[in-house]
């Protein structure tokens, strides 16, 4: 009898599997959860685990009853069938168990999305903006206030084509993580620039979508110190999977310094923006700083050789935009072209966006000559 | 009261129809039409599974090698499409065709040749999917469920999707029409709506469904359509829209759609398994009752697609809980099913086989189902690869192993000849062994933390990916031999004994000889 000696082999080896991803639970995160760093995240993961074993133990029941009848029931073995076609009592119970059960698992699950709602009373509140393909955040309220900056992917591109080897936090690492300090409430407020992403870190138990137009909150508090990695969970177009999150949980004292440290940097910027915004800068100089932040910002659709990519992506190198009146290129990057991939970059900073217009409008085959200044850009948002 | 000819001579008709091209361009005949659907749905499904092979050897391994991001995200978009609206829905409507009016004893569709352009539509509708991989900036590429604002940054490709999605609603709205209307006016004499074959019963709840969402689909791609082109905002936030409209809107389609691939599964599995266990199904009427009621309660569940998409704690907590409720109906038919087998005296040809595949399989499906439908687990798995396995154990395992169930145990009838027996359980068992070794690994993926549609992971999940795309290999050529079988067995299959399966109790079985005639049942059967 092969089918039958493979129908038992096919359900031992499904028990197996079940069972081993019970098992294996705690040990390593490879077949299961990460391991649970807030209090939210451990209650999802003793509710998946008691899921597991409620379905396993209905696993085995169902599928006991009908592999024994497989194996005895069978014309071959000359069983007669026999005749019955209903009973109200046997379905009433296996009407009202199912109910029984699902209550069960519903009351602990209720009482965890009621927490997990509760966002008020923060210790500290970040608002996390999905830009297509980085992060940026600003810190709201709470030690660390004033504090913005952008998180991309710090992965090198020789990795993902497959000229480097790949390193150990291979597409899970980015050049500036979101810090924290342990123990209080962070209060995450969402949004996005352009299309939805969603900010999700699995061992902190959160996932949010970020919606343009919109502000979305959750929240968590981390238990231990240490470095917790997640990712865009949202499609959100070509490199959806390159844009991760890196939250970095600090004890009080540690948090305090950086937060120190970033304020320092951040007025220091500042005065520099303001210094800027007056200064007469060459063409060298912006084309300079215009191909760092091209290279942070459009690249990846224009493609660093200003040629996009044909019917999805424009080519900017002998654009008739780019290469056009001024005005005209000034609008588009600060306010975006609505329907299109063009998101609006009215984020970035007047010397950037001088920066990188003015390197646009020279670089490759365009040689207007034009220098745009980032008072140029102070007018236009005027 | 039966729609009949009143023709005397029971075949007379029998060879009336053009040959060639145009018998098959201008056939009013609901065998003829029943056949277009199938090899229709089969050749879809080998284009989108074509698709699903590039997805599975792009992630064999991290990196980026075969196919640049972009280009990625157009065949996860356009695997999903051509394989929902493309091969599951059109292979259903293929059996609904040929099965529906000789189970109930009726002489064809009621509409017939609404029928023949319900099924024109189709072939044009795939070659606008198809070819809009070759329009400058290529096909969709925002994923099945088309998000805007994604989806309004998209080219040509997303203008020729909304268009073909049109014309897919039009065909699935006018075979729902028609599969009810058939049903309800055109049964036997003596066939109450209760004494119907549970497949027929299963099919007139998906058409109402069907007709119910189809049009909530069409006005949301219209929607879409509006905002790409006329200056609409009803998903932009900048001109006062809201982009979590429209998957509202979509998961009111979308939710029930997941029922629609599904029910007929559950008919033909009930067709099925009484037959090759010589017992009638047990429990017939709360079969009936719960399919209803999936039907029901599938129409107030689509927010669970959105939990992380934000909403109020008591819309999570009530779409939570009646998600949930979905698993009690649901468990009832497993336990018929069970109990039906229950003291029978099985075999296990092909038909079976997949049959109690399904169930195994779709079980598992089930209980991964409950585990998302669990708000704050969900919170985890959602946009997983755990999803993709939980929606690939109902829809691949099920739905589709419930077609091979269905065409094999039918295949006999249809053409006259059987098909190889050996090869059909070599079908089976390759189908099960690479079926789980693609899906089930999928589960940890998701567990451990890798989201879905992404062309390149970390490299925790390399081991998984590579079994995977293994499996996955070997899942698709395993379905060419499927193609094999069924020509085969059209060629040169042995004859078939006018009644292959002794447990056979419907109409088609016992009161038509095989293979079915051209026309069948011009004088309706009396049912007692």
């Amino acid at each position: 009898m092969r089918s039958k000696s493979v129908a038992t082999l096919a359900g031992v080896s499904a028990l197996a599997l079940y069972s081993s991803m019970s098992i294996a639970a705690g040990e390593q995160s490879k077949y299961n959860l990460p391991e649970p760093q807030s209090v939210i995240a451990q209650d999802i993961y003793d509710q998946h685990i008691m899921l597991m074993w409620i379905c396993l133990v209905i696993f085995i029941g169902v599928f006991g009853v009908m592999f024994y009848s497989v194996l005895k029931h069978r014309k071959s073995v000359g069983y007669k069938a026999a005749n019955f076609h209903h009973s109200t009592t046997v379905e009433i119970i296996w009407t009202v168990i199912p109910c029984l059960i699902l209550v069960v698992m519903a009351w602990p699950a209720t009482k965890t999305v009621i927490a997990m709602k509760d966002t008020s009373s923060p210790d500290m509140t970040i608002k996390a903006t999905g830009y297509q393909w980085m992060w940026g955040y600003d810190y709201l309220q709470g030690e660390g206030e004033g504090i913005s900056f952008f998180s991309k992917l710090s992965t090198p591109r020789d990795q993902i084509e497959n000229r480097a080897p790949k390193g150990e936090n291979y597409l899970l690492e980015v050049d500036n993580h979101v810090v924290v300090p342990v123990g209080k409430k962070v209060r995450i407020i969402l949004t996005a620039n352009d299309v939805i992403h969603a900010w999700w870190v699995p061992a902190l138990g959160i996932k949010q979508d970020a919606i343009p137009g919109f502000i979305r909150d959750t929240w968590f508090t981390a238990d231990t110190a240490g470095v917790y990695r997640g990712q865009c969970a949202e499609l959100c177009g070509k490199d959806h999977g390159f844009m991760p999150i890196v939250v970095e949980v600090m004890e009080e004292d540690d948090y305090a310094q950086w937060v120190a440290a970033q304020l320092n940097e951040t007025e220091a910027a500042a005065e520099q923006a303001e210094v800027d915004a007056d200064t007469e800068f060459t063409l060298d100089e912006l084309s300079e700083k215009g191909e760092q932040v091209y290279a942070a910002h459009c690249a990846a659709c224009h493609q660093p050789n200003g040629q996009g990519i044909p019917g999805a992506f424009s080519a900017l190198d002998g654009s008739e935009l780019v290469n056009g009146p001024v005005e005209g290129h000034i609008e588009i990057v600060i306010d975006g072209k609505a329907n299109t991939a063009m998101t609006p970059f009215g984020h970035l900073s007047d010397l950037d966006l001088a920066a990188v217009i003015t390197y646009e409008r020279n670089a490759w085959s365009n040689e207007t000559g034009d220098i745009v200044q980032p008072s140029d850009i102070k007018d236009f948002r005027n | 009261m039966a729609a009949v000819h009143g023709d005397a001579h029971g075949h007379g008709h029998d060879d009336h129809h053009p040959t060639g091209i145009m018998r098959w361009i201008t056939t009013t005949n609901h065998k003829d039409i029943g056949s277009m659907y199938l090899w229709f749905s089969l050749a879809m499904f080998f284009v989108g599974g074509t698709l699903a092979m590039g997805i599975r050897a792009e992630l064999y391994q991290p990196g980026i090698q075969i196919l640049e991001p972009e280009l990625f995200n157009q065949f996860t978009t356009l695997h999903g499409l051509i394989m929902v609206f493309g091969a599951i829905m059109p292979a259903f409507v293929g059996f609904a065709n040929w099965q529906i009016p000789m189970m109930i004893g009726a002489p064809d569709m009621a509409f017939a040749r609404m029928n023949n352009w319900s099924f024109w539509l189709l072939p044009v509708a795939a070659s606008l999917l198809v070819v809009s991989f070759f329009v400058p900036g290529g096909a969709a590429a925002g994923g099945w469920t088309f998000y805007p604002p994604l989806s309004t940054q998209g080219g040509l490709g997303v203008d020729m999707m909304i268009f073909a999605v049109h014309i897919l609603g039009a065909s699935s709205i006018m075979g729902s029409i028609n599969i009810i209307t058939t049903i309800l006016n055109m049964r036997a004499p003596g066939m109450t709506l209760m004494k119907m074959p549970l497949f027929v019963w299963t099919w007139l709840i998906t058409a109402y469904l069907l007709v119910l969402v189809m049009p909530v689909l069409a006005g949301v791609v219209t929607m879409l359509l509006t905002d790409r082109h006329f200056g609409t905002s009803f998903f932009n936030a900048a001109g006062g829209g809201d982009p979590v409209l429209f998957q509202h809107i979509f998961w009111f389609f979308g939710h029930p759609e997941v029922y629609i691939m599904i029910l007929p599964s559950f008919g033909i599995v009930s067709e099925v398994i009484p037959t090759f266990s010589r017992k009638p199904l047990f429990g017939y009427s709360s079969m009936v009752y719960a399919t209803a009621s999936i039907a029901i309660l599938s129409c107030v569940v689509w927010a669970h697609h959105m939990f992380t998409a934000g909403m109020p704690v008591v819309g999570q907590l009530f779409f939570m809980y009646a998600t949930m409720l979905i698993a009690v109906p649901t468990g009832v038919k497993v336990f018929n099913w069970t109990a039906t087998m229950w003291r029978g005296s099985m075999t296990f040809e092909t038909p079976m086989l997949f049959a109690i595949g399904f169930i195994f399989l779709f079980v598992i499906g089930g209980f991964s189902g409950v585990i998302c439908a669990i708000v704050p687990i969900d919170i985890q798995v959602q946009d997983t690869y755990y999803v993709i396995a939980h929606f690939h154990y109902v829809l691949v395992s099920g739905s589709l192993f419930a077609l091979f169930a269905g065409a094999y145990y039918w295949l006999p009838k249809w053409t006259g000849n059987m098909y190889n027996e050996t090869l059909g359980k070599w079908h089976f068992w390759l189908s099960m062994f690479f079926f789980n070794l693609t899906f089930f690994v999928q589960h940890f993926l998701g567990l451990a933390g890798m989201p879905r549609r992404i062309p390149d992971y970390a490299l925790q999940f390399a081991d998984f990916n590579k079994i995977s795309s293994l499996g996955a290999f070997g899942f698709g050529l395993t379905q060419v031999l499927f193609v094999y079988i069924v020509i085969n067995c059209i060629r040169s299959g042995e004859k078939s004994p006018e009644k292959p399966w002794d447990g056979a109790t419907t109409l088609e079985w016992t009161h038509l000889p095989t293979p079915a005639p051209y026309h069948s049942f011009e004088t309706p059967p009396v049912v007692k």
